[in-house]
Order: C-alpha cells, then sequence, then structure tokens
C-alpha cells in the first residue's frame, strides 16, 4: 500500500482534567483516493475524532495522546496557528447541518469565494471559480444561486454549498460528519452520488462518519467501526457486511430492518452504551455481549490482525474459532 | 375481504395560516394537509412515509383531533371526532394516544416516571391511589423497565429507556388506536431493534391498531402492514406493504425505494433520481403534486389533479399515468 | 454525548436536587447567598443587636461621629446609626422581599394567561408593553403620590413598574415551554388546559422568573431609597435605607457618616442580590449565559 495520507495513532482524548476518556488509542490510515467510513452510535466518540483531527476540539475536551499525521506531517506537534493553517488548505469538514455551519447574513457565494481569496486569487476570479463549483456540486443556475442567502436554500442545496467551500480549499483530506443524516432519503441519494463522483474525480481521500450502515455500504471502501470510543473494527467494506469478526459488528447489522430480507424479528443488541462516565474495565462491549467470557470483563482487547486487512478487538474474533458454540455450552 | 375500521379521515384539510405584513396584514396558508382520505383497519399497522414537510406528522395529529381540521372529518370508531365536544373529546382519548419522536422532550422532566404514566388514570378519575399505583407497575412491566424507574425522574434513562416510559404512558389507558410518530427514529439503531421489538409484541398483546409515521422506509417496512405515500399533503399511494416495496406504482414512490441506501455495498445501484425540490405548501401547483419533479410528466399531469384510484392488485394510486398502464415497468435492481 | 444509562446503585435525584447541587458549586450564588443571609440574620435579630432604641432622639447625642459608643456614629436627633440601620434593614427588605414576591404573582398571572391562551396575547401584552413606556421609577412616583407614602402604597408602586417586565419574560419562557412534546402528550391523554398549564408548563417555565425576582428585590431597595430621597418613601420616623440618607442629605459636609454606612449597606444588599441572581440564572436558565 502507499504511504497514507492521514495517519492518526494512538489518539486518546479526554473529558474533565483527564477523568473521563472519550477516545482511547484510536489508531487508522487513511490511503489516498480512499472513503474511509466511521460507523458508531451515539457516544461512539465519532465526531470526537472528526474535531480532533481537525484540531476543533471542544474546550473541554482535550487531546491527551496520538499524532496525527497529514501526509507526513504530526499535526498535533503544530502550533494552533501552524493547524489552523493546515486546516483552511490541506483539510476541510463539512457538518451535520448545514445551516448552522453556514453564516445566516452573508451571500452563499461569497462564503465560498472568502475560501478562494484567502489563496490569494483576485476577486473577480474567485467570483467566477465560485460559479464553477457550484456548478460542480451540481447546484442548479449557479449564477443566480451564488447571490442568494443559506435561508433561501433547501437543506440538501446548503449541504452542496457547503461541499463546494470544503472543495474551494482543494483539500488534500476531506472529512464529512454525518452529512446526509438531516436529509430526506431523496436528497441523501442526490448528495452521495455527488460526493462519490467528487471522491472519483478528484482523487479526494474522504473520512465519512456516520450512523447508517446502508450509507456506509454505498460509499465507503474501508470501515472503522467505533464503539464508546475505542476501534471495534476496522476492515474493507466487504468483509465489514460479509465477514464481520467483532460480535458487535455483527450485532449492528443484524440489528437493522433490511429492505430486502425477509422481515422476521430484529436481532437485539441488549442494553445501552456504557456511558462515558462509567465506562467498565476491560471490554466495554463486554456487557452486552452474548459471548463474553470471563477475561472479557477484565482485559480490554488489544486491536489485532484477523487477515492481512481485518483488525479487531476480541479475544476472539469470529475467523479464529466458532464462538457461538462455546456461548451455548 | 372486509375489515373492520377504527379510524377514517374524509377530505381532512389543514392550513396553517401566518399573518404577514405590519400595517396591511393579510393571512398567508400553507397546506400542510390537503383533502387527505385514509382509513386504518383494526389490528393493523398502517405505515405512513414520506420525505420532511410532507404533512405526515400533521396527519397523525389530525386523526387524534390534537390539532383542529380547517375541513373535513374524522371518523374513530364511526363516530366523528370533529363534531365532539371538549369533554367528549377529552374522554374519548382514552381509546387513541401518540407516541412521540424525542424521548428527551416528550417526558416533563419535573414528574418521576411513575407520576407520569399515573396522570393518564389521574386525568380520566381512574381508580384510587393503591391502584393506580399497582397499574404502573404494570405498566412499566410491560414495556420491560425495572420497577424501580417509579420514583426516578426522566434524566436518569437513556434514550431506549424514556421510550418505553412514553409507551408505558400511552398504552396505560389501554387505547386500541396508537399513532407512533417517528418513534423509533432518534434511537440509536441497537436500540431501535428493541423499540420496534416491544410495539410488536405489545401489538400483538394488546390488539393495538398502529399508525406508524416514519421516514426511515426500511423500518416501515419492517413493522407495517399496509404502506401509505404522501407527498405534499396528499396520500399519492397506498397499497400492502409488499406490494408496494416490490411493485410500488406511483413515480415518487418509485424515485423513494430507489433512493434507500444498499444493504450491502456488492448490490447495484439503480437511482430513479428525482430533479428539483418540493413545492412549496404555500403555493401548491395545480394538476399532479408531483408533475414538477416526475420523470414521466404529460402535458395532462400538469393540468389535472389525479384522484386516488384503486388499481387491479388492491391498493389505491393518485397517477394518471398508473391509471392507464402506461409508466414503464419497475425493477429496483434492473 | 447522550449516552447516558442509569445506574440502580445511586438514589434518585429530583430535578430540584440536580439544581441545588449545582449551585453549591457556584461561586457567585455562594457569595450572594452569604451576603443576603448575613444580612437577613441581622435583620431579623435586629431587636437583640441594635445597641439603642432607633427612634430615641437626644440632643446631647446629636451629629457625633462615630466612636466607641456610637459605632457608626448619630444623626442630628442624636439617633443611633447603627440601631437606625438595622430597623431600617428591615423596612427596606421587607419592602423588597414583598415587592418580588407580589411582582412575582402578578407577573406569572399576566405572563402565563398572555404565553398560554394566544387570543389573550395581544391584549395583554400590547397593554404591558403601555406599562413599560413609562420609565419605572417616574410610574412608582406617580402611584406613591396618587395614593401617599406609606410602606403598602410603596411596595403597589413598585410591583406596578415592575410587573411588565416581569410578565414578559414569563410569558416568552411559556411560549417555549408550551411548544415542547411532553406538553402535547398531556393534551393527548385528555388533559384539561389549566391542569397543562399548572402541572406541566409553569413548573417547567419558572427558572427565568426566580432570576428575575431577585433583581426586583434589588431594584426595589434602590428604588425605595430613590423615592425616600425624593419625599415620595415610607414617612418617618420609621427609619428605612432611603430615609436615613435623606435625612443625612443635608449634613454631608460635617457628618458624612450618615449616608455613607446606609449607602454602604445598600451596595451590599445589592451585590449579594445580584450575585446570588447570577448565580442562579447561570443554573437554571443557561441560555442567558454569556
Amino acid at each position: 500500500m502507499a504511504r497514507p495520507i492521514l495517519e492518526v495513532k494512538g489518539l486518546t482524548t479526554t473529558l474533565a482534567g483527564g477523568t473521563i476518556t472519550i477516545l482511547e488509542d484510536v489508531s487508522f490510515g487513511l490511503q489516498p483516493g480512499e472513503v474511509l467510513g466511521v460507523v458508531g452510535e451515539s457516544g461512539s466518540g465519532k465526531s470526537m475524532l472528526a474535531l480532533s483531527v481537525m484540531g476543533l476540539l471542544p474546550k473541554a475536551v482535550r487531546r491527551t495522546a496520538g499524532r496525527i499525521v497529514l501526509d507526513g506531517e504530526d499535526l498535533a506537534a503544530l502550533s494552533p496557528d501552524r493547524w489552523r493553517e493546515r486546516r483552511g488548505s490541506d483539510l476541510a469538514m463539512i457538518f451535520q447541518e448545514p445551516m448552522t455551519a453556514l453564516n445566516p447574513v452573508m451571500r452563499v457565494g461569497d462564503q465560498v469565494a472568502e475560501v478562494l481569496r484567502r489563496q490569494g486569487i483576485p476577486a473577480k476570479k474567485a467570483r467566477q471559480e465560485t460559479i464553477n463549483l457550484f456548478r460542480k456540486v451540481e447546484i442548479p443556475s449557479p449564477e443566480q444561486r451564488v447571490r442568494g442567502y443559506p435561508h433561501e436554500l433547501s437543506g440538501g442545496m446548503r449541504q452542496r454549498v457547503m461541499i463546494a467551500i470544503a472543495l474551494a480549499a482543494n483539500p488534500k483530506v476531506l472529512i464529512a460528519d454525518e452529512p446526509t443524516t438531516a436529509l430526506d432519503v431523496t436528497v441523501q441519494a442526490q448528495i452521495l452520488d455527488l460526493l462519490r463522483k467528487l471522491q472519483k474525480e478528484r482523487g479526494l481521500s474522504l473520512v465519512f462518519i456516520t450512523h447508517d450502515l446502508g450509507v456506509i455500504a454505498e460509499i465507503a471502501d474501508r470501515v472503522l467501526v467505533l464503539y464508546a470510543g475505542r476501534v471495534a473494527e476496522i476492515a474493507p467494506v466487504r468483509k465489514i457486511f460479509d465477514n464481520p469478526q467483532h460480535p458487535y459488528t455483527r450485532a449492528l447489522l443484524a440489528s437493522i430492518p433490511e429492505i430486502d430480507r425477509p422481515r422476521g424479528r430484529l436481532v437485539t443488541i441488549e442494553g445501552a452504551v456504557p456511558s462515558i462516565g462509567a465506562m467498565p474495565k476491560g471490554c466495554r462491549y463486554a456487557s452486552r455481549c452474548p459471548f463474553r467470557r470471563d477475561i472479557c470483563e477484565q482485559e480490554s482487547p488489544r486491536l489485532g490482525l484477523v487477515s492481512s486487512d481485518q483488525a479487531a478487538a476480541c479475544v476472539q474474533p469470529f475467523g479464529f474459532e466458532k464462538p457461538q458454540e462455546e456461548a451455548l455450552a | 375481504m372486509t375489515f373492520e375500521t377504527v379510524i377514517e379521515a374524509r377530505g381532512v384539510t389543514k392550513v396553517f395560516s401566518t399573518q404577514r405584513g405590519l400595517f396591511r396584514r393579510r393571512s398567508v396558508g400553507a397546506r400542510a394537509v390537503d383533502g387527505l382520505n385514509l382509513t386504518v383497519r383494526s389490528g393493523e399497522t398502517l405505515g405512513l412515509v414520506g420525505e420532511s414537510g410532507c404533512g405526515k406528522s400533521t396527519t397523525g395529529r389530525l386523526l387524534l383531533r390534537l390539532i383542529e381540521p380547517t375541513a373535513g372529518s374524522v371518523l374513530f370508531n364511526g363516530r366523528d371526532l370533529t363534531e365532539l365536544s371538549t369533554g367528549e373529546l377529552r374522554s374519548s382519548r382514552r381509546q387513541m394516544q401518540i407516541i412521540f419522536q424525542d424521548p428527551y422532550g416528550s417526558l416533563n422532566p419535573r414528574m418521576t416516571i411513575g407520576d407520569a404514566i399515573a396522570e393518564a388514570y389521574i386525568i380520566h378519575g381512574i381508580g384510587d391511589r393503591a391502584s393506580r399505583q399497582r397499574w404502573v407497575l404494570e405498566m412499566l412491566d410491560l414495556v420491560r423497565l425495572p420497577r424501580s424507574a417509579v420514583t426516578r425522574y426522566p434524566h436518569e434513562f437513556s434514550g431506549g429507556q424514556r421510550q418505553r416510559v412514553g409507551i408505558a404512558r400511552a398504552l396505560a389507558l389501554k387505547p386500541n388506536f396508537v399513532v407512533c410518530d417517528e418513534a423509533v427514529s432518534a434511537l440509536d439503531v441497537s436500540v431501535q431493534a428493541q423499540i420496534i421489538n416491544l410495539l410488536q409484541d405489545l401489538q400483538n398483546e394488546l390488539k393495538l391498531t398502529y399508525l406508524f409515521i416514519s421516514h426511515n422506509l426500511s423500518v416501515v417496512r419492517h413493522i407495517s402492514d399496509r404502506v401509505a405515500v404522501m407527498y405534499l399533503g396528499r396520500i399519492v399511494e397506498i397499497a400492502d406493504v409488499d406490494a408496494l416495496f416490490t411493485r410500488p406504482a406511483h413515480p415518487y414512490t418509485q424515485a423513494l425505494l430507489s433512493a434507500i441506501p444498499r444493504s450491502h455495498p456488492d448490490e447495484p445501484r439503480h437511482r430513479h433520481p428525482l430533479t428539483g425540490d418540493l413545492p412549496s405548501a404555500l403555493a401548491i401547483p395545480k394538476g399532479c403534486r408531483f408533475a414538477s419533479r416526475c420523470p414521466f410528466v404529460q402535458n395532462r399531469c400538469r393540468t389535472f389533479d389525479p384522484p386516488l384510484d384503486p388499481t387491479p392488485d388492491h391498493s389505491l394510486v393518485a397517477c394518471h399515468r398508473a391509471a392507464d398502464g402506461t409508466l414503464p415497468a419497475y425493477s429496483l435492481n434492473s | 454525548m447522550s449516552a447516558v444509562i442509569s445506574d440502580p446503585a445511586t438514589a434518585s435525584q429530583s430535578p430540584t436536587w440536580h439544581v441545588a447541587s449545582r449551585l453549591v458549586h457556584n461561586r457567585s450564588f455562594m457569595i450572594g447567598a452569604g451576603l443576603v443571609l448575613a444580612i437577613a440574620l441581622l435583620t431579623l435579630f435586629a431587636g437583640w443587636l441594635a445597641p439603642f432604641d432607633p427612634l430615641r432622639s437626644s440632643f446631647r447625642t446629636r451629629l457625633r461621629p462615630p466612636d466607641a459608643t456610637y459605632w457608626l456614629g448619630t444623626d442630628h436627633f442624636g439617633r443611633d446609626i447603627l440601631s437606625r440601620l438595622l430597623f431600617g434593614a428591615r423596612i427596606s427588605l421587607t419592602i423588597g422581599l414583598l415587592t418580588a414576591l407580589a411582582t412575582g404573582v402578578a407577573g406569572t398571572l399576566i405572563g402565563a394567561t398572555a404565553g398560554f391562551f394566544r387570543p389573550l396575547d395581544n391584549p395583554v401584552m400590547r397593554l404591558m408593553d403601555a406599562l413599560m413606556a413609562f420609565p419605572a421609577i417616574l410610574l412608582a412616583i406617580a402611584v406613591a403620590a396618587v395614593l401617599g407614602a406609606s410602606v403598602p402604597n410603596v411596595i403597589i408602586a413598585l410591583a406596578v413598574a415592575t410587573t411588565p417586565h416581569t410578565a414578559r419574560i414569563v410569558r416568552a419562557s411559556v411560549l417555549i415551554v408550551r411548544e415542547q412534546e411532553f406538553v402535547e402528550a398531556a393534551r393527548a391523554l385528555g388533559a384539561t388546559e389549566l391542569r397543562v398549564l399548572f402541572r406541566h408548563v409553569l413548573p417547567n417555565a419558572l427558572g427565568p422568573l426566580i432570576v428575575r425576582l431577585t433583581y426586583v428585590f434589588a431594584t426595589a431597595i434602590l428604588a425605595e431609597a430613590a423615592l425616600s430621597f425624593i419625599g415620595v418613601g415610607p414617612p418617618p420616623p420609621a427609619p428605612s435605607f432611603g430615609s436615613i440618607i435623606a435625612q443625612g442629605r443635608d449634613f454631608i459636609a460635617e457628618a458624612p457618616w450618615i449616608t455613607i454606612f446606609p449607602g454602604f449597606a445598600i451596595m451590599v444588599s445589592v451585590l449579594g442580590l445580584n450575585l446570588l441572581g447570577d448565580g442562579l440564572r447561570d443554573v437554571l436558565d443557561p441560555r442567558m449565559r454569556t
């Protein structure tokens, strides 16, 4: 494999002066031109992961360990100012709610042009380039729309403007945090199609965060499954769907009603995600895991390779033995 | 086949009017629900799907007369709800209830779980203190919550647990018709499955009739017997769940289904993309309201509003071309 | 992060308990509460603590500067300032407290009516707007002038002046709470409108009111002083913060202690109440936090 464009190593973030751990020892690499899907439920820390990479953590949250290497440079070692510069050029992010991410009293075209102007592009050229970007993100009649305000646009159109702003900086890595969650399903389909197209055309490297495995199936090349702030599993998307190794991944897939599966009783995961203030010792999934063994409650499992490109944090991933029989015995 | 009807909406319309202008005030009306006809059959789960702004939540509230319709009538077990006095309506609420979307906003933060459920009995003056206490505990058992929850406050519970409280409150009076308004949409997927299973179990145990409102088509397919598709304040198609998901007749239903994310990365993708935006409810177009975005639009669609007509396989569709049989054949996997 | 599950081992915490535990950790609240409590205790036990009769005048002791006998000096009638302050606090604080209570009741009734019963909103709030258009102090002077100067009239005047703003705060809060789903849930259960209002809407809408009332309390103490100063406050000889200052006005050059100490007392009371209010606001009304 080529050198990853973005590499996160041992990222740990804490809250409340270090007493509460939000993310623990999260590591992954993003290859150039790859889409890494990050899937997790609320409380998994997936948004914190995005903000950590962007260097935009809220004040109360601190990164206590880990490196964030973008194209060979450790962002975490940079001064906040230098990190901000990288954020303006090499790293971009789109959010779940475009309405709150856009400035409500500024014309949307100007918000895109602002990013271009920061790169030293003269005003007139920036205006033209903004229209081109609007065309790229398939906003109809871009010449008129650049003069509109955010509230005049639909949710889907606003998200397209956000994507245009992100692309204006010509970033090496784009982080998308639940960009389609607030949208209707038909609009979501359009935005996913658009992101896929742009990603192919521009060879964009994309970290796509979502709670929706269907969206993951649509867009991801590889998938990182987060559970309660730890990586549960990381693997190519087909392996995640066909041969999940972590009991949590498996249960998650089974608990979703699928449009083309016979309707039976849904498989459920008992209980709920442990609260961030009261993480259990050992494996954080242990209390909900039907295959748990004594050791699971004692030691937290390390992320181990199951095959060359699949790793799971489980003392007994499915690939090695059949834990089902053992659990039944 | 004959069915016993629990609730029936006849030409129900809701116009939300807002005043515009400072001096010369004029009323601007948004037709959230526009001449809606719908029947819910006893014991079934009728799924109601549509995108945001289509009026599906308003429909749920109109059926319960939680908001007053601008026109039309709602027959509940044969009685017209819109004709009832405030007092009669209040007592009829024992038979119809609603489960809300937001497990955080739907419980009064200053009331214990026990008080929240017991309020149902107090409002209707049923039972004494001791029997109410007993019933509350039974309701907690029913929704699989620990009995110790009774003296606790909502903020002490997770979203899924709060949703169980909301269900217990809705079912406390033993209603026969329950509107589930996006009841699992705010929950994490692993918790969502628990609540879906619970709703299904309770339906079997208590012989409930559900109107299940959701934007999540996979969930609707899983739980529903029949499905109604709403677009811009109207029903455009109603069919049995399997018919609707395998042979969607209305072009909008087809577009909606093709937009559902795939369940596996290898599944072929075949979209019927929708162009343009939803027209505003303030200015509903003449003719078929889907015409502006329909890939199969003809001239007549822009002039004549298609009625919701029966098709050969017992479903109802509001589309000129579906009625003629001139729509191209639909396939999700072509 | 919203993933929270209940831990069965911990005792049940009511929202009130929850708020109380956060208040204890709020420095502003604790300092304010300490000051207010200290003043309240001094006032309550004025009868025991005061070294002299606050009304006893004596020509021999007039205009004494602070010394070992008269800790805070005496006024031009020879009355002990410390004793007058301790008893004066009674009247000032009573006026403050009763004004806060009166405006609280009136503001809640008016604000809740306007916010909850929509057809009444416009007429009621326009009336409040009209009242608000007058400067509060001017309104209080007018009321006191018409009704005459007495403690109850001062309270009425101040309550009338502070009620429109209070009503507006309650109304705004009611407008937010009544749109919440639990209110609709209560209606769906068949609750009457009055039940919805008193059981569901008001209990969840009173946070901003409590904060407002601490400010009204403080404002009323200041306003009483201002009214006394211009002669429409509580009538002499009973002391209040304002009347002590007013009487000391003519001797400010030769006997500044007569005005300085009550001025200081007003400052401490108002500061304590404002700190208390700031702390309450931080905890009860996070939306207002700056």
